[in-house]
């Protein structure tokens, strides 16, 4: 077991360097100069003096190993638009896109694996019908759509809870910051909710016909017994995917922060995008791609946990 | 025989009933097994064994199938009971070995755990109890250092350790009645005997009842005091070992007979039974042999013909439901 963690973990050094040449090789194959787009008319002899003092003259595979070795010492260079260091940017960025997608996980997949285990495993009723239908909703509906109904219904009709940004409050614990945070958190834990619902309900219907729950009710298991082996085999699966829905929920919510104006990666990433602020787009990429390998390795860690067999394979 | 049966099974039906057609899986099997008795259910594919089996139980899936009959054990209607009664039935009094132990057995829970949570279910002792009871079991079915197994999960065990640790779980509540599906079928040769041999000796010590089902005539012999044939979910011959083996009188035994290796001269050619088993969906009034058989007769495809008894042997009633029984029995004749 100690062997396979620390394998899987070694694993993922590799990947975090292909990872960052990737991000590095896809930001500069995009035509144009990073500095032209932000300087404008300006006469060619001072373009190329600042493009020395970024090191944008050099040739790429050195840039690249520049950006790597000063990317992990922790500076990654200086906003073009803001003149910030993009380090600390990126930081606080994250810690808000964090909390945004914890909230929206626990809600989410608490909400998701229950009422799809318990559908699973009364396939067939109008209760299995209901999580169904509304599983099939949940993943077909947008979530950027989903976040401007919600806008419209809560925030302008109702004016219950602020439509943008993270509230003024310092603490997370403030009621203030839960008000900014409910409708970006349900947004993006619709999608999901919805996934690990469908997954876990197949999951369970799967397990269901397999011999060994044959096997446990001939032991005279009661059904509450029965339901938790059931529970324990599906976990591995819903595990694994509720993993990847995570890493999306941190990654992928470029579209509700910019609904909501949360101020996260995804936000950050917009605007970087639009500015053509290159150190900026680099290190959130790069940080985005960084949140779905950690994710994945920390999964695959928890799977070992919960099937014994993974780490023996 | 002075004994109350353990277990009586009177017209037990099992029908199984789908969008598309009504499958009569089992069709008015009656038997009797008195405590510390081994009746060996014989048949192919599809004849019904398991299904009775699982019947016995209770175990099929509640919604599809519909159950006739009459089912008592251990003085319980098992008909009657409801899901505690099952669920308090299942494991003290009647337990099951599944014929596949990798799929029997719940993959993320080691043994241990599977053990002392069917004794802690049943009895009321502490867990430190019931894993030493555990461990007793896997002692008891010779498993070689039990103590560092105790801790295993289902699939770092060989298929035959696996088949025993299902044993030990199956005997944790020390039932009065088991029942083995095929216990031996997915095993290697020289393991089927291993553990044939064990739930042999494990039946004696412990005096149980046990209903051991199988296609392997073989095994069958080896493990029973009286042999129950099914065909189409009937029983069409029962009697003791010797009687049904020695001096078949259903034309399917003789059939199966010749169709096995069991004590047949090397060289001699075997006799398949011609045909296939009838669609279960669809029986044919009269016997369901009937088509396949080379005895048969116009009167055959009447009615299911009624039990003849044909002598007695060791008390046990030697019975066929043919009416040609009596001419049935002569295999070397028969195979020529």
């Amino acid at each position: 077991m100690f062997y396979y963690i620390l394998r899987r973990v070694l694993y993922t050094i590799p990947i975090a360097i292909g990872v960052s040449l990737i991000v590095f090789t896809l930001v500069h194959l995009a035509p144009g100069d990073p500095l032209s787009a932000v300087m404008g008319e300006v006469d060619q002899k001072m373009l190329a003096e600042m493009r020395a003092s970024f090191g944008y003259d050099k040739p790429l595979p050195l840039q690249y190993l520049i950006w790597l070795g000063s990317a992990l010492t922790g500076d990654m260079g200086y906003s073009l638009r803001t003149g910030a260091p993009v380090f600390r940017t990126l930081i606080d960025a994250a810690a808000n896109t964090m909390v945004l997608g914890v909230a929206a996980s626990f809600v989410g997949f608490l909400l998701g694996t229950s009422a799809g285990m318990f559908a699973g495993y009364h396939h067939g009723t109008w209760v299995d019908k209901a999580v169904s239908a509304a599983a099939i909703a949940g993943v077909s509906i947008p979530h950027y759509w989903l976040a401007i109904i919600l806008v419209i219904v809560f925030s302008v009709q109702l004016g219950w809870l602020p439509s943008m940004g993270a509230g003024a409050g310092a603490s997370l614990l403030s009621w203030d910051a839960w008000k900014h945070m409910l409708l970006p958190a349900i947004a993006l834990a619709a999608i999901p909710c919805a996934i690990v619902a469908r997954t876990a309900r197949a999951c369970v219907m799967e397990i269901l016909g397999m011999e060994f729950v044959e096997a446990l009710r001939a032991r005279g298991l009661s059904e509450r017994r029965i339901l938790l082996h059931v529970s324990r085999n599906a976990l591995p699966t819903v595990l694994a995917v509720i993993g990847l829905q995570f890493a999306h929920l941190l990654g992928g919510s470029i579209l509700v922060e910019v609904v909501f104006s949360w101020p996260g990666t995804g936000y950050l990433l917009n605007l970087a995008i639009f500015d053509r602020d290159i150190p900026v787009l680099q290190g959130t990429i790069l940080l985005l791609a960084l949140f779905f390998v950690l994710t994945n390795l920390v999964v695959d860690i928890l799977q070992t946990f919960a099937d014994p067999r993974i780490s023996r394979a | 025989m002075v004994d109350m049966p353990l277990v009586t099974v009177e017209d037990l039906g099992v029908e199984f009933v789908g969008p598309e057609a009504t499958v009569h899986a089992v069709n008015g099997v009656s038997f009797t097994l008195t405590k510390g008795e081994v009746l060996g259910i014989l048949g192919e594919s599809g004849s019904g064994k398991s299904v009775t089996l699982r019947a016995l139980m209770r175990l099929l899936p509640r919604k599809k199938t519909h159950l006739a009959g009459r089912v008592e054990i251990a003085g319980r209607n098992v008909m009657a009971l409801g899901e505690h009664g099952l669920s308090d039935l299942r494991g003290p009094i009647v337990a099951m070995i599944f014929q596949e132990p990798m799929t029997a057995l719940d993959p993320v829970f080691t043994i241990g755990q599977q053990i002392v949570e069917a004794i802690v279910r049943h009895e009321d002792v502490s867990p430190a109890e019931a894993r030493r009871r555990a461990l007793e079991l896997l002692e008891l079915v010779q498993i070689p250092s039990a103590k560092r197994r105790l801790d295993t999960f289902p699939h770092q065990l060989s298929g035959g350790l696996r088949q025993r640790a299902m044993i030990a779980i199956a005997l944790a509540c020390r039932p009065q009645l088991l029942l083995a599906d095929e216990p031996t079928t997915a095993l290697d040769a020289t393991v089927q005997i291993q553990v044939l041999l064990l739930l042999r000796s494990l039946q004696q010590e412990l005096g149980m009842a046990m209903i051991f089902v199988t296609h392997d005539l073989g095994v069958a012999v080896e493990v029973s005091h009286k042999l129950a044939v099914m065909y189409a979910g009937r029983i069409v011959e029962s009697g003791s070992v010797v009687d049904v083996v020695k001096r078949p009188r259903h034309p399917y035994t003789e059939g199966l007979l010749g169709s096995t290796v069991h004590e047949v001269p090397k060289g001699a050619r075997l006799t398949p039974i011609t045909g296939s088993p009838p669609n279960l969906a669809a029986l044919p009034p009269g016997c369901s042999f009937a088509p396949r058989c080379r005895y048969a007769e116009a009167r055959c495809t009447g009615e299911f013909p009624p039990a003849v008894t044909l002598g007695s042997h060791l008390g046990y009633d030697h019975v066929a439901r043919c009416i040609n029984s009596r001419r049935v029995g002569q295999p070397e004749t028969a195979t020529s």
